[in-house]
């Protein structure tokens, strides 16, 4: 579905195409590319803001009592929708229910979707995606026709049926995190596998790997010492990219009822909640939306700046 | 400051009639790029000229601002980071460098052409060669697009390209390395220029090809009567093709010789050096030299002579003094034409 | 040429077989009682079960049952609906030209808009416009679409009345705001795309070879640049424009398009197999032949992959 997959692709990283040199209008330094990615990156005031915004994050996630006092699951419908207050910074929603300390807590269940989604599609990225190019030939033609495969089926569609494969001994969906964490993974890896295989295969070429395999390095160590290290850049970029754009998945899934419900608290559960009464009341919808946005765009932010400082030409 | 004059009786240029003298005049020119690390001094003063029909080969390492001169005559550094603070670049007695830029884009090309050293991606991929070059005719003759087409084969025939007119309509990548480095000259040569800038035209050419791609720009540039400025690095391609050459170092001229001069005689360390580094047939077996050290850091030029901390002969003074560059002179005070060396003992070198 | 498009064309069978088998799989298989989803959630009585076990030859192995929906599928027979019994080629052919005309608008727009933003902000990179864009496409692509639809439906829809709440019976003007809202995130990627294209190829050495011939400013972006760059953003509309034609579950839903993914969310909630099963199968196949078509776009628009 338009609505959801296209993000999951970034094409300013997938069309990258090599640039031509540069005049050699800068005399040449004898520091290594990591460090002066690294000089660079810390002088960047985007990236300095986004990993921010981002350690905040995972403090609150880890956290959540630390930064809201109030109970997240007390609600009273006394006082519901009242408007953001000093007792209340956030107000409460239609059930009455404290939106900050939901919103605090709803970090934890997002970020951890997020980050364990992406971290479960970037492995099966790398290693399908470093087999396909080491390899080549059929198990190449294998694995890419598997991509394809999996990439034809629409994302939402794929997501909602395994969603409802997941449920409890009464078949209710269980509407916990497992499910989505299953259907994320499993439909999510498949651009980044594309990458993987063809930094790869870009890598194997370099002239140091051909030096390696003519001095009789293994291919377990040509694959893993010398090409491995040198194509996970992209690869990396993309799985920060993207961390964002789950999270924001998760939230659309909760949105159309197959995603996490209630009791577990999620900004997608939130938002979901929240637009039933959205012309009453904007401010429940506002925060959990507001959250969602920053930290997917903290995610793109740092994934853009990690790629601007590794990319030595655009330098 | 011309120190450079013309070294041979050359033919008067053609439609020059309002102006006498050399055909380019570079003066005093700097150029520096404002990077993040900081203000890298790219090209510090230099001097040359050019005359109609008249090779000056510019030598030097990569970095030395040999090509950054070239850019900044053309008009296509890229500004900022690029800047310009001093300097005039005469080309017929009118400075480029303070022309509208409207005034400037409608001579290059036309009047002031420039071969770039990696053809396949100095040429555009998607477009056509037969485009490319009739897009030379159509903006600056106005010809229609067929009247072009028709040019860009005579072009492809004049440089030599086996059946133009079937292969007008290929794309730059299916020509091969030497046919491509053609096509960038036929592309210099459509409105015959007074003046062509070759920057390392034959670096990325196998040997072979490289021999016949520079006959041919001699012959063109024969027959055509036009300034040559040819940038290299390599002392080979020069000898048969240049009148004389300008050795840049850290962006400035370091020496100025008639060619042949320069390789009997050098007045700069530098220059000794790079010709001591040649390996030559009748000293197999010894060690070949190598000039010391790294080129020098734009960003933090050494003081005095910016060679000193790799010259072999350096001095204190050349610690604190930059060199001017001297007028070259025989023994007994002979004049020698055309020739300077930015160095304080260029006596001790060239007669010691 | 010629070669190529076979060689293609072949690579998109296992590809086609491949996706619907999976989703096929999924669909009957995962589901729990095969019978029981056919029927929905009311209990099944048996002489029922028994015509329905014939009927979806659900006694045999699961590849054979995918044999006998594709050869049923070969006939152009898309299977029937479980709820009203529908032939689903029937509602395909009701719902595709609605998703259409919204994913018409929203093709119209991101191309237009997204290719604009992105070219102009390339070509003056730092200054404020660029700025704009990026600033301003990062705040699309950060906020969920459902929100951004959401949002839209009350304050122009409902609050500023500018636009049809919901439903298709206002002609034109209903398509439109689920349009742009489809088109929205698509467009943002399609301006930072060219944006990245534009300002990699200024870059490129061929751009100052054209500053060399004495071309003007305008022809080397005209010409030279736009030629260049547009190449990945062309191969990006296409394959965008396959996702859009197969329709959007969010956009629809919000707004009450009943187009393919409206349908498709209906028939994943009432659990309705075979409908499900039939709408996939459009979506693939028009997303297969999509990428087959970019393929060949860009082998067009690039000469260097032509003759490769």
């Amino acid at each position: 579905m338009p609505d959801v997959t296209n993000t999951a692709v970034t094409p300013e990283a997938a069309a990258a195409t090599p640039a031509a040199p540069q005049l050699s209008k800068k005399p040449e330094k004898s520091r290594s590319l990591l460090q002066d990615a690294v000089r660079d990156l810390v002088r960047r005031p985007l990236f300095l803001i986004a990993s921010g915004i981002i350690f905040v994050l995972l403090l609150m996630a880890a956290f959540p009592t630390f930064f809201a006092s109030a109970d997240p699951q007390l609600c009273e419908l006394s006082r519901s929708l009242q408007k953001p207050s000093a007792d209340a910074w956030f107000g409460y929603d239609a059930r009455g229910c404290d939106v900050y300390a939901r919103t605090i807590h709803g970090a934890r269940t997002s970020i951890t979707v997020g980050v364990l989604a992406t971290v479960g599609s970037a492995l099966i990225a790398l290693l399908l995606g470093l087999v396909a190019g080491f390899y080549g030939r059929w198990v190449d033609a294998l694995i890419s026709r598997g991509i394809d495969i999996v990439m034809g089926i629409p994302f939402l569609v794929g997501a909602i049926v395994i969603l409802n494969t997941f449920r409890d001994d009464d078949g209710f969906r269980t509407g916990g995190i497992w499910g989505v964490l299953t259907a994320l993974t499993v439909l999510g890896w498949m651009s980044m596998a594309r990458i993987m295989r063809s930094t790869v295969i870009q890598t194997k070429q370099a002239d140091y790997v051909t030096a390696a395999r003519s001095l009789g390095a293994s291919t377990g160590r040509l694959m893993f010492r010398h090409v491995l290290p040198n194509a996970l850049t992209p690869l990396i970029v993309l799985a920060t990219i993207s961390l964002g754009v789950i999270i924001s998945v998760e939230a659309t899934l909760s949105f159309l009822g197959v995603g996490i419900q209630e009791p577990t608290i999620s900004w997608g559960v939130m938002i979901n909640q929240s637009l039933g009464r959205i012309r009453e009341a904007l401010h429940p919808l506002l925060f959990p939306a507001g959250f969602v946005s920053v930290t997917v765009l903290a995610f793109i932010m740092l994934g853009d700046a990690v790629r601007d400082a590794l990319d030595p030409k655009l330098r | 400051m011309t120190i450079i004059d013309k070294t041979a009786d050359v033919p008067a240029p053609r439609g020059a009639g309002d102006h006498e003298g050399p055909l380019l005049e570079v003066r005093d020119l700097h150029v520096e790029f404002h990077t993040r690390e900081g203000v890298a001094q790219a090209v510090n003063g230099v001097n040359y000229t050019v005359s109609a029909g008249e090779t000056l080969a510019v030598l030097g390492e990569s970095g030395s601002g040999k090509s950054v001169t070239a850019q900044a005559i053309m008009g296509i550094l890229d500004m900022p980071p690029g800047r310009i603070p001093k300097g005039e670049v005469l080309f017929r007695g009118r400075d480029l460098l303070t022309m509208s830029p409207e005034e400037r884009r409608k001579i290059r090309g036309s009047k002031i052409a420039m071969i770039f050293q990696d053809a396949l991606s100095s040429l555009n991929p998607v477009l056509t060669v037969g485009y490319q070059l009739g897009e030379m005719f159509r903006v600056h003759q106005g010809l229609s697009k067929k009247e072009a087409k028709v040019k860009a084969i005579e072009l492809m025939d004049r440089v030599k390209i086996p059946a133009a007119a079937a292969r007008v309509n290929d794309y730059p990548h299916q020509f091969s390395g030497g046919m491509r480095q053609r096509i960038m000259i036929a592309m210099a040569l459509a409105l015959e220029p007074d003046l062509i800038i070759a920057d390392e035209p034959t670096t990325a050419l196998d040997v072979t090809v490289q021999a016949q791609v520079m006959d041919l720009l001699a012959e063109l540039q024969r027959e055509y009567n036009m300034g040559l400025i040819l940038i290299t690095h390599d002392l080979g391609v020069v000898a048969d093709v240049a009148d004389k050459i300008a050795v840049m170092y850290a962006g400035r001229i370091v020496e100025t010789a008639p060619v042949h001069e320069l390789y009997q005689r050098p007045a700069h360390p530098y220059t000794r050096g790079l010709l001591d580094s040649i390996p030559r047939l009748d000293q197999k077996g010894q060690e070949l030299y190598a000039i010391k050290g790294l080129p020098p850091n734009l960003l933090k030029i050494p003081s005095g002579c910016a060679f000193n901390p790799r010259c072999p002969k350096a001095q204190d003074v050349c610690r604190t003094d930059v060199p001017v560059l001297h007028p070259v002179t025989e023994q007994d005070g002979g004049e020698l034409p055309g020739r300077g060396s930015a160095c304080h003992f260029w006596k001790e070198t060239i007669h010691g | 040429m010629g070669r190529y498009v076979l060689r293609r064309l072949l690579q998109m069978v296992p590809v086609i077989i491949g996706t619907t088998f999976l989703v096929f799989a999924l669909v009957t298989e995962m589901g729990g009682d095969p019978v029981q989803n056919l029927y929905g959630e009311r209990p099944v009585p048996e002489s029922i079960r028994v015509a329905l076990t014939a009927q979806y030859h659900l006694d045999d192995p699961l590849p054979v049952r995918y044999g006998y929906y594709v050869s049923g599928l070969l006939q152009g027979d898309f299977g029937t609906s479980l709820s009203g019994s529908r032939p689903i080629s029937e509602m395909i052919a009701d719902a595709w030209p609605e998703t259409l005309k919204v994913a018409g608008i929203a093709f119209v727009f991101e191309m237009v808009v997204g290719v604009a933003a992105g070219v102009l902000a390339g070509m003056r990179r730092g200054k404020f416009l660029d700025n704009l864009v990026l600033l301003s496409t990062l705040t699309v692509i950060a906020v969920p679409i459902f929100v951004l639809g959401q949002t839209a439906q009350i304050f122009l829809g409902v609050k500023a009345g500018i636009f049809p709440v919901s439903g298709t019976n206002e002609g034109f003007m209903s398509y439109l705001l689920p349009g742009l809202v489809l088109g929205s995130v698509s467009l943002a990627y399609i301006a930072r795309l060219a944006r990245a294209s534009v300002a990699e190829n200024l870059r490129m050495d061929y751009v100052r070879t054209a500053k060399a011939k004495g071309l003007s400013p305008t022809r080397i972006t005209g010409v030279h640049v736009l030629r260049n760059s547009l190449i990945p953003v062309v191969t990006f509309l296409g394959a965008d424009l396959g996702t859009l034609m197969g329709g959007a579950i969010v956009t629809e839903r919000i707004f009450n398009i009943p187009g393919v993914g409206y349908n498709l969310f209906k028939a994943i909630q009432i659990e309705d197999g075979p409908a499900l099963v039939g709408f996939v199968t459009l979506l693939v196949l028009v997303y297969v032949v999509m990428a087959l078509v970019v393929d060949l776009l860009y082998a067009v628009l690039d000469p260097r992959i032509r003759y490769a």
